[in-house]
């Protein structure tokens, strides 16, 4: 590795564009930062050696010298956005339908570019290897450029000097020249500076005065609050800090909660929902204006239980209550550090059904007899007395036609129906009744014996989200950080000004990383009164 | 200066271990969360549950000890479930011989409708009733059906998500034939 000694005796690292020491632009560098054909200095990173070059490379070095590239970065950047969108084209494979074979559904659905986007693996873009691996490589980016600028930068504003190469301050922005100037002048201008807070050194009648390099650090701070936001991101994947799953429950259940190897029960006693009272003058106007039921609580009596001893999959096991209370809305229900939240209900299963046998030619329909359907334990056969007796020939929770076949959706009695075949003393069959909800449908209509509902049980089922998160905090912190760093870079501005002595006169010269304008006003300020002239902006000049 | 090259070396090593570390760490728990939770290879997992068309409880290690397992996932709200049952019903009693059991797991709410359909379809093979879900969740079975194919050393030999058709059931059964009977 070569180091470039300055001519003010300051040795640079390779790479450096301009002097750490007195800002003198280094030859055979200009071109890294553009300098060569410009009047102006590119002040980047204060022409500081990013990247710096090494002779022996090995593999450790090519690795980081790639990383540390911001156009690398800006590449993965894009790439990423552009895996992005393209897996917001097609469905994700989550979203599919859940019994259909995924290559042969993207086929069919989407033809060639559907097989195209299924084989290139973008149906379940967010967890492949390599968006995942392009995702790391932006968090390895991250900290590999900032590690790479941060430390140059900190060297060359802490090696300044207040006296600058002449090279250096007339190829600033903000420039100007005054023909024989008084020593009082550039004192009153020094003064007036303190006075806007700038912090003045002094070297050979060369003066510095900066404020607000504080500023300069806001990125990286910003970047550490990213890396900080990474980890915790990084860390959701493991159980320990974080698990997310959803149970839902039925009034009277006990069910195994997710996510606990087996070991935690949730029995649901009750789900409540509650509404705002019509008659209440507070709500009244508003439920009018709705038009219907505003719910002002969703609650879950609930009871949780552990596991004692060893059983396996199927046995019932010993239970013992550890927990009880209720989950509502933003108030969840604790076992360790698992907390079971209300998320989501659906009213109304049904769970009993009653049913009397009368004749069809009854007009008070005076029972002959009379049932109880349990959805949760059904009978194949009811017994009413007398002689009569009911068999259950088909059940259906949630019923739906098929193709003009009676079946079921699922295993919830949401929509029971049944045929039930009735057996009576004076028959020789039976009769088949045909029941679902608000309708008894016959097929032959010469029955003498019809069956109807007398009462329905219902039963209601809440929706409970599974939720274990160690990683709040994390972010919280990783997001104060990243703000610190932004309010920091963006309220605060690194502003320098030098005063460069001539044999004939002085040189001004003024730089600063943002808003200019107030830079103009502090040299205004500082120079009101005075005879030195107020530097000219180059850049509008040009 | 070369002791200088040095620190830098052995810096950007660290720094580069770090983040490779974490970079493999963020890869293999995304592959982890992918896994089967019973792999192909691994013990089945045991399980007890209540017969519906037979007496008491059936045990797979304890009552299937030896013996190649077809454990098949179903409920009777599931058409293609329905669909490969008279499969599974023509090639048992053959393979019965041979030593390979069928235990149809119904995922069903009541005994009632597993009942009425073992009854409609003349069904021989144990069924049982997966009442609350447990084994399925223990097989890691979310979607309907879903067969494991279990050697008689009781490791897993296949896993079948999805129906199966009568030329794949057979070769399927055939693979876990005992030893002895082959």
């Amino acid at each position: 590795m070569e180091k470039i000694k300055c001519e003010c005796g300051h040795v640079n690292p390779e790479g450096t564009v301009l002097c750490e020491a007195c800002g003198k632009p280094i030859e055979r560098n200009q071109h890294i930062d553009g300098n060569e054909k410009n009047k102006l200095l590119n002040m980047r990173y204060e022409g500081s050696a990013r990247r710096s070059q090494t002779k022996n490379r090995n593999i450790v070095d090519k690795i980081w010298i790639f990383f540390s590239s911001v156009k690398v970065g800006v590449w993965l950047i894009v790439l990423t956005l552009i895996a992005s969108i393209i897996g917001t084209l097609l469905p994700q494979e989550m979203y599919i339908p859940q019994n259909v074979e995924p290559a042969q559904h993207y086929r069919d659905q989407y033809g060639l570019f559907g097989q195209i986007y299924y084989q290139m693996g973008f149906h379940n873009l967010y967890s492949s290897w390599w968006y995942i691996l392009l995702i790391a490589s932006i968090g390895v980016s991250l900290v590999i450029c900032s590690i790479d600028r941060f430390v140059p930068l900190y060297r060359a504003l802490k090696r300044q000097k207040p006296k600058r190469h002449s090279n250096f301050i007339r190829r600033q922005r903000l420039f100007g020249k005054t023909e024989a100037v008084k020593s009082e002048d550039i004192n009153k201008a020094v003064s007036r500076l303190k006075k806007k807070r700038y912090k003045i050194s002094e070297e050979n009648g060369h003066i510095l005065g900066e404020k607000g390099r504080f500023s300069r650090w806001g990125p990286y701070v910003n970047h550490i609050g990213l890396i900080i936001v990474l980890i915790a991101a990084l860390l959701r994947s493991m159980s320990t800090f974080y698990i997310e799953d959803y149970v839902w429950v039925r009034e009277g259940e006990t069910k195994v909660i997710p996510q606990t190897d087996g070991q935690y029960y949730i029995k649901n006693n009750d789900f409540l929902m509650d509404v705002y009272d019509e008659k209440d003058e507070r709500y009244a106007e508003a439920i009018e204006k709705t038009g219907e039921m505003i719910p002002s609580n969703y609650e879950t009596k609930a009871e949780i239980y552990e596991v004692k001893g060893e059983t396996i999959a199927g046995q019932d096991p010993e239970l013992t209550k550890i927990n009880e209370g209720e989950i509502r809305v933003n108030e969840p229900l604790k076992i360790d550090d698992i907390s079971l939240y209300q998320a989501s209900y659906q009213l109304n299963e049904f769970q009993k059904m009653s049913f009397k046998l009368h004749r069809s030619d009854d007009e008070d329909e005076t029972p002959l007899g009379e049932f109880t359907f349990d959805m949760s334990d059904p009978k194949k056969e009811y017994d009413l007395g007398n002689g009569y007796r009911v068999e259950v020939d088909e059940y259906y929770p949630e019923f739906f036609m098929d193709d003009g076949v009676p079946d079921t959706k699922s295993k919830y009695p949401k929509k029971p129906a049944f045929i039930f075949f009735v057996y009576g003393p004076d028959m020789e069959d039976y009769e088949v009744n045909f029941l679902t909800i608000g309708a008894n449908l016959n097929p032959h209509n010469n029955n003498q014996y019809k069956i109807s509902v007398t009462g329905v049980d219902m039963r209601d089922v809440t929706g409970l989200t599974v939720k274990r998160d160690h990683t709040i905090p994390l972010f919280i912190v990783g997001a104060i950080i990243f703000m610190l760093g932004v309010i920091q870079g963006m309220y605060w501005y690194h502003r320098r000004i030098w005063i460069h002595p001539k044999e004939e006169g002085v040189w001004i010269a003024a730089h600063t990383n943002k808003n200019w304008f107030g830079l103009k006003k502090d040299l205004e300020y500082s120079l009101e009164g005075t005879e030195i002239k107020i530097p000219d902006d180059q850049q509008e000049l040009k | 200066m070369s002791d200088k090259k040095q620190k830098r070396f052995i810096f950007r090593s660290i720094v580069l271990a770090i983040l490779l570390g974490a970079v493999v760490f963020a890869l293999v728990s995304n592959i982890m969360n992918d896994e089967e939770v019973v792999a192909v290879g691994e013990q089945a997992p045991p399980f007890e549950l209540e017969q519906v068309n037979g007496n008491g409880v059936l045990n797979l290690s304890e009552n299937l000890e030896g013996k190649g397992v077809m454990v098949n996932f179903w409920a009777t709200y599931c058409d293609p479930c329905k669909e490969e049952m008279p499969f599974m019903q023509s090639l048992y009693p053959e393979y019965k011989e041979k030593g390979v059991e069928i235990v149809a797991v119904s995922l069903d709410a009541t005994k009632l409708r597993i009942k009425n359909w073992i009854d409609n379809n003349h069904l021989t093979f144990p069924i049982v009733h997966d009442k609350s879900g447990a084994v399925m969740d223990t097989y890691g079975v979310f979607d309907l059906p879903a067969s494991f194919f279990i050697n008689p050393d009781g490791t897993v030999e296949r896993q079948v998500k999805g129906p199966l058709t009568l030329d794949r059931l057979e070769g399927y059964l055939d693979e876990i034939v005992p030893e002895s009977e082959k």
